[in-house]
């Protein structure tokens, strides 16, 4: 157990990835240790999307290496699987399955995948539901709730599989300003409870207030890396000061 | 079709004699329906109704009427649903015929479907053919003597039970990420597309005979059975391919990130999503390919129509071949009304609820 403490959750080492001619990452080194909370970010087309979604192979890379929670990641299906099962995930545009109950889309992998049977996987996923302050709509379809709330009921989903690192890929960006702080109230209620989290995400506030990293990317590149105070007060490169200068008017 | 435009250009549902007269475009295809009516009605009742044969059930009756001569259909009305299955044994296709028809109609309540209820038709059918072939106690009737209703049902029911499993797997193969099984399912679905369903039927009941030794040849009701699974397979399998196009990548990555294999994925995520959204298109193909059974009659076979057409040759009737294709009409008709009922109601159970 103590070993396990030592080892980085997430490590990237020289990962490449193109989309055609378009270089999306170049040579991203990246760790991520035990309960660290990270935010990335970087204007449009930066690669920090991509970052993410190489930890958990919805994108393949091409040179470099992953390890998650020290082994690496393949594009062998066993191996995938295995991987994915401790990465959660939440996206923009949430991806609830809207077929589904909001309850069955919370016990549906934690049955199949983590083969708990349905009335363990119920609880867990009420007691989660509950968390993210939505129980009382766990027999309805997504569809029937406000993005807010779909947006909450994903991040009980990816939870719901126990992850060691969950992962969000811009997770307010879709929703109405008045939804956007319902989303981030639970967001940073897990980054108290020590949950280990990388952020992809314009919003600043919670930067400041829950990040112990921020990672500012530009042209695939990982341009600075520091804490939220020297981040915002003391950017190094005059690329971070440009951007900042945008997003905080 | 007119009852519904008319509807439809007015707002909400007004009162009866606004929707029929409510606008000078109304009135006048009112007034055009009521004159067509009037013209067509009273010859129509009285060929169908007033001046008809019903009882009794011999050709005598029809010569002393104008009308239409359905005591035909009285006296003949097993040889149309049967074929020339032998008069002794007609009890078996009637039989058969029952469980067929009893287990869809069961099969459509949603209470029903359960693993038990693949099982249940796995055993109809099995006990269908044992009836229809005999053996065992029974006495042997060859698939040269069948035909009918029972013909039909069974070559509807299993060229497209097995042809949707088929489809499916077809669609997800074409979509596959490996060359291929990719190239393979292009190939089949293409080819089979290509072709004429006539073409096939020829193929597998003129050409196979000639290609291969008799004794490992299946019979030829065997052989319009596969010729017509394989058929439907290959449409079906477009039909949900094009759902399975609907369906948006956020939730294959869903599933993916929550490390869901691809059998799972797709059972549980794409497919009943993807075949929800098809389910009108589904229909169609469902619907022709109901229809499309009566074809099996250019290799032999002995389906309604072609049974109906056997009847009709007894010179001792003046063959009254309108009365007998409105009576396989409306058995067509209610088979596919029946079957498009069911899907309509599907559609509305599935329809996901929105705000």
């Amino acid at each position: 157990m103590n070993e396990s403490n030592q080892v980085p959750v997430v490590t990237l080492s020289n990962v490449e990835k193109h989309f055609g001619a378009f270089q999306a990452l170049r040579s991203v080194n990246l760790e991520v240790a035990r309960g660290e909370r990270i935010v990335i970010c970087g204007p449009s087309g930066s690669g920090k999307s991509t970052l993410i979604r190489c930890i958990n192979q919805l994108e393949r890379h091409e040179a470099g290496d992953i390890l998650v929670n020290g082994r690496k990641v393949g594009s062998e299906p066993k191996q995938l699987e295995a991987i994915r099962r401790e990465v959660g995930m939440v996206f923009q545009s949430f991806n609830l399955f809207p077929h589904l109950t909001i309850l069955e889309n919370c016990t549906l992998a934690p049955i199949w995948v983590r083969k708990l049977s349905k009335r363990e996987a119920d609880e867990k996923a009420m007691a989660l539901l509950e968390r993210v302050r939505i129980p009382d709509q766990a027999h309805k379809k997504p569809g029937q709730l406000s993005g807010g709330q779909q947006q909450r009921v994903a991040i009980a989903r990816a939870l719901c599989m126990e992850p060691s690192i969950m992962l969000f890929d811009e997770p307010t960006s879709a929703l109405d300003p008045e939804m956007v702080k319902e989303v981030l109230d639970v967001m940073l209620g897990l980054a108290e409870d020590g949950m280990t989290m990388l952020v992809v995400t314009h919003e600043m506030g919670f930067a400041r207030q829950a990040a112990d990293r921020i990672i500012f990317m530009d042209e695939g590149r990982i341009l600075e890396s520091a804490t939220p105070e020297k981040f915002f007060a003391d950017p190094e490169h005059e690329r971070t000061r440009a951007f900042l200068s945008q997003i905080l008017h | 079709m007119m009852a519904r435009a008319r509807i439809v250009t007015m707002a909400g549902t007004p009162s009866l004699a606004r929707r029929l007269v409510g606008s000078p475009g109304n009135a006048l295809i009112t007034l055009l329906l009521a004159a067509s009516m009037v013209v067509i009605l009273p010859p129509l009742v009285r060929w169908a109704i007033t001046d008809a044969a019903l009882f009794p059930a011999v050709p005598e009756s029809c010569r002393a009427v104008s009308g239409a001569c359905w005591s035909f259909i009285v006296a003949k009305h097993s040889q149309i649903l049967f074929g020339i299955y032998p008069d002794a044994q007609r009890w078996r296709p009637l039989v058969v015929c029952v469980i067929l028809l009893g287990l869809l109609v069961f099969s459509v309540r949603p209470r029903a479907w359960q693993p038990r209820l693949a099982i249940a038709w796995f055993a109809a059918l099995g006990l269908s053919w044992w009836l229809m072939a005999g053996g065992a106690g029974l006495v042997p009737v060859g698939s040269d003597l069948w035909g009918g209703l029972p013909v039909t049902l069974i070559l509807t029911v299993v060229a497209i039970g097995l042809g949707f499993p088929t489809g499916v797997l077809l669609a997800l193969a074409r979509r596959s990420t490996l060359p291929v099984i990719r190239l393979l399912a292009t190939l089949f679905i293409e080819t089979t597309r290509a072709l004429p369903l006539l073409s096939i039927l020829f193929i597998a009941s003129i050409m196979l005979p000639l290609l291969l030794p008799e004794e490992i040849l299946p019979d030829k009701f065997f052989r319009a059975l596969i010729a017509l699974y394989l058929f439907a397979s290959a449409y079906l399998a477009e039909v949900v391919r094009g759902g399975l196009q609907a369906i948006p990548r956020g939730q294959y990555e869903a599933g993916e990130a929550l490390g869901l294999p691809y059998w799972q994925l797709h059972l549980k995520i794409i497919l009943p999503q993807a075949i929800v959204v098809v389910i009108p298109a589904l229909t169609n193909t469902v619907i022709v390919m109901i229809k499309n059974t009566s074809l099996v009659l250019v290799v032999g076979l002995f389906d309604l129509i072609s049974s109906g057409k056997a009847a009709l040759a007894d010179p001792a009737w003046s063959s009254p071949s309108i009365e007998t294709y409105l009576f396989i009409t409306l058995i067509y008709f209610l088979l596919c009304f029946g079957f498009s009922r069911f899907a309509d109601r599907l559609e509305r159970r599935t329809k996901v609820p929105t705000k």
